[in-house]
This record gives structure tokens, sequence and C-alpha cells, in this order.
């Protein structure tokens, strides 16, 4: 069999070339970023025996009892563990069955740590890189945020030369839904705030489920919208990966980036407690187990290394979502240089 | 009936939500940070019209709308009913008049349009977006009359009428727009 003529390809990647140079000048503008603040580049297995416990989270796998990486942060953290303090790492994760405007089964993650650090800075270092990316395409200080990607109450342009918003998980439930969310209902009480809130949730909804219905249907569509901004404290059942805040014990400190309708990064105040994070990956084995997905074997060598790691702040954020922030694209395809189903 | 679930939804999927009928207009896939994939719908409520939001979780189960389109030529009125005819089966239905709605203004005799059944019960009758009609009723036009912007009004066999410009005349078809009930232009003479 002959190899199809390759006129349409050559057409496609011609049109996607302009996209290809912005996402060029945004990779710089990052490197660029991470360089002057001193962070060391590092490079850690793309193929990994344990790519996490995420309960929502499915892993590819890549032979031999490896999984590619969902995310680089499992060994990051045994490298700053071992002494290395200022972290940064631009690589491809994977992630099975997501596939979406938003989403590719490969994706690019710029990933980095502070240990030492605080959140502020991790702050501080996401509204430079989003300077510095709109900048590197000449989009600055307002970008595009295309139809599809507008709630109902969204602008077509997006400021960025401003205090990016910061706010709590809690203030957004009051401001948009109405609740008042502790963090320590039972699924019940979770339901009835559902309900309250006018929220459909079926009987079978777990904690996060009701959770999140909530946040999709009541408070994400007025996220990011004049201004990007940032989501922070959020209660502890939703900590994941990160440590109670000293002062509140059912908030966890984590914020995420909310932006032009875009979920743009997701940072935690990082747990290093060994004892609380085997308890948590245990736990979240088991509902995965419950649900039928996959149980990935518990990282020992990331147990035992969190024993010294010192007080660290880390963060991810999505390398192709900041190019569709800063360019205004629609979907994350028109950012890639080949999507998943043009390879 | 089998149930779907998400991943079965696609656009133009019928589904049941809270006891009513819906179509899928939009979807896509979603994830909040670190939570389970939902699917974001437009749904499109088929008995109002109206279009509503849902946030479905992956896995959730819907049930199938009991809903089928057909085509059917629309026979003579009896009544306060509208006979139709199943252009494939020839099989006849009495469809009450408040079902037919105002869309009656622009649906004579011998036209085919799309019926819409939901638990094998006729819910509502779609036009084709434009139709053409003779003129039967009209005051006499000017020849070369094209000013803009002034109309009189025209009568159509249905009964109905609709602003013409001054140009048109008894006999002349008309080509009208049935969902804004606007004329577009002259298409003939009968």
């Amino acid at each position: 069999m002959g190899v199809k003529d390759t006129g349409d390809e050559r057409a496609r990647i011609g049109a996607r070339t302009p996209m290809l140079l912005a996402r060029d000048a945004v990779m710089r503008s990052v490197r660029a970023y991470f360089q002057a603040h001193d962070f060391v580049e590092v490079e850690t297995p793309a193929r990994v025996f344990s790519p996490g416990q995420e309960l929502h989270i499915d892993a590819l796998p890549a032979g031999g009892g490896r999984y590619l990486i969902t995310s680089p942060e499992y060994h990051m953290k045994r490298l700053v563990a071992g002494g290395l303090t200022r972290i940064v790492q631009v690589c491809r994760c994977f992630r099975a069955e997501e596939a979406g405007p938003f989403h590719q089964p490969e994706f690019t993650m710029i990933e980095w740590y502070r240990a030492g650090g605080s959140m502020d800075a991790l702050i501080a270092d996401c509204e430079a890189l989003v300077a510095g990316a709109a900048r590197a395409v000449g989009r600055w200080p307002r970008v595009p945020v295309p139809t599809s990607r507008r709630s109902a109450y969204a602008d077509d342009s997006l400021r960025l030369d401003c205090a990016f918003q910061r706010t709590t998980v809690r203030d957004l439930f009051k401001r948009h839904a109405g609740l008042d969310l502790r963090g320590d209902e039972s699924k019940a009480d979770m339901r009835l705030l559902a309900e309250r809130a006018g929220c459909r949730v079926t009987h079978d909804a777990g904690w996060d489920d009701v959770f999140f219905q909530i946040f999709l249907d009541r408070i994400e569509p007025h996220l990011g919208l004049t201004c990007p901004t940032f989501v922070e404290d959020w209660p502890l059942p939703m900590a994941a990966l990160a440590r109670a805040k000293v002062d509140d014990a059912l908030t966890a400190e984590r914020f995420e980036l909310y932006a032009g309708g875009l979920e743009l990064a997701n940072a935690f105040g990082e747990l290093t407690d060994p004892v609380e994070q085997r308890a948590r990956f245990v736990e979240e084995a088991g509902l995965r187990q419950q649900r039928g997905g996959a149980v990935y074997p518990l990282d020992e060598k990331l147990l035992a290394a969190l024993g010294h790691m010192p007080a660290t702040c880390g963060i991810a954020m999505g390398f192709d979502r900041l190019v569709m922030l800063v360019t205004g694209a629609a979907t994350i395809r028109e950012v890639l240089a080949f999507a998943n189903d043009e390879a | 009936m089998a149930s779907y679930d998400t991943s079965d939804i696609r656009k133009g999927l019928k589904v049941m939500l809270d006891g009513a009928p819906y179509t899928v207009v939009e979807f896509q896939f979603v994830k909040p940070g670190k939570g389970a994939a939902f699917t974001r719908t437009k749904l499109k409520n088929l008995l109002s019209g109206g279009v509503i939001d849902r946030n479905l979780r992956s896995g959730e189960k819907l049930e199938p709308a009991n809903v089928e389109t057909k085509q059917m030529q629309y026979l003579y009125k009896e009544g306060d009913t509208f006979v139709f005819m199943d252009t494939s089966t020839y099989d006849q239905v009495h469809i009450p008049e408040e079902t037919v709605g105002d869309d009656a203004r622009f649906m004579p005799e011998q036209i085919v349009v799309e019926v819409l059944f939901f638990n094998d019960r006729a819910v509502g009758v779609t036009l084709p977006n434009f139709i053409e009609q003779k003129v039967m009723a009209t005051e006499p036009g000017f020849r070369g009359d094209t000013a803009t912007g002034v109309t009189k009004p025209a009568r159509i066999s249905t009964g109905t009428s609709v602003n013409v410009p001054l140009f048109i005349n008894e006999g002349d078809i008309i080509k009208i727009d049935t969902r804004s009930g606007e004329y577009l232009e002259r298409v003939g003479r009968a």
C-alpha cells in the first residue's frame, strides 16, 4: 500500500505554523523566566512504576510493569528531598481517556518547586509567566477570549495588567451558590447542600463529586472573567497532596489559577508528613479499587523521601493552556503540531 | 429501553430529564481540577423549546426519550384539529390546534412538515423554513414602485396576511420565511 498523499498535511501544518511560532515564543519566555530566577531545569523518568493515586487520573501502561507519567511530581519531590531547592521541568504527561477542547491524552506540563518558598512566591511566578507569555506573542496587556471559552457573563477579552484576583473556595461557594462549606460535611450533608443550590446529583455521588457538581454548575462560569483569578484554600477533602493550613485543619494549602475560561495551574503547599501521605494514598487506592480503576503500587521511595523533605511549595501549569490563553485559541489541538488523532 | 451513559452523548441524542424529552445541542468534555470527568451539555426541551445547561458526571445514566419525527403531509382542517398523513405509511393522524400553534398561519394544504411524536403522541410540528405562496388578495400595486420600507398587507391561501412591498399584485408567487413570518422575495406569477 502506498503512502497517502501528504498534500492535506502540508496544508494543515502550513495553516498551523503561526501558532507553532507563538508556541515557541511562549516556551522561550517560560525558560527565560526560570533561568532568570535561578531555577535548575531537571529531567525525571517518563516511565515509572507508580504514576499516582489520584482517584480520577488514569495512566497508560508502558511495559515492564511501568506506566507513563501523569505528572512528574513524585520524582521532582525526591529531588527536592535530596537537596535541590528550586527546580523546574517542562515535560510531556499522559492521561488515559482525556480528550476534549481543553484536554489531550498527551500534553505538556510546566512543573516547578520552591523549597522553603511560600504560596505567595508561586502566585508571583504565575503572574510573571502569564505576562511574559502574553508579551512574547505581542498580546500584552489584553488577550482575546473566544466565544466557546466564554461563559454567559464574560467579555471577549481578558486584562492581564491587573493584580490577579485572589479568592477562596469558601467565598465562592457563599457568593455564587449561597452555601456555607466547611470541609467536614458527610456525604449526605453534601447532597443536601447541592439540593439547596439547585444542583442535581446522583445517589452514588461521593464528596468530591458533589463538590465539583456545585463548582461546575454554579461557580466556574464566574471565574477568571475580567482578570485571572487564584482560587485558594481548598477544603481538606480536596487536598490531594497538599498540607493543611497551620491555623485551619479543615483547609488545605492549595490554589488553582483560572483565566479566560481555562484552568491553568494547580499549586500545593506540599504535604511532607509520610504517615499522613501514606494514609491518603491508601484511601485513594481503596476508592480507585471500589470504582473498578487500576490500582498502582504505593511509591515507597517517595514516601521515604518525604521524611526528610523540607517545607516546599510546588505547582503544575498546563503549557498548552498557557499558549491557548495568550493566543486566544478555542481548543487545545490548535496549539499542537500534532493532536492525538494527527500523530 | 436500554439507558445511555455519558459516553453515548452526541449532538441530537434524545434523552429524558425531569420527565420531559430533550435533545443534545452541544456537549463538551470537562474535568475540573483533580475531579471526576463531566460532560457539559446544552439541552433543548423538545416540548417548550427552552435550552438548559446540564453538567453530567461521567458514568451517569440517562433515559432515552421515546421521540421520533415523521414526514407528514397536511391534508385539511376538521373542526379544532388538523389532519395529517404519514407520507410513507399513509396513516392519518389528527393533531389539535393548540399543538400546531401559530405555525398554522403558514401551513397551506398539501404542505409536507415534520411532526414530532413523544410516547407516540404528536407534540409538535416543524414547517419548512421557507414556503412559496400565491397572493390571493392585495391592493393593486403600482408598476415600477420599488420604494423600500413601504408595505401593504397581502392575503395568502391560509387566510393569513403578510406585509409585502407595494409592487406585489394578486396572483404573484412570494417567498415567506415561516420562522419570522416575513416576506422575502417575489418568485414569479401563478
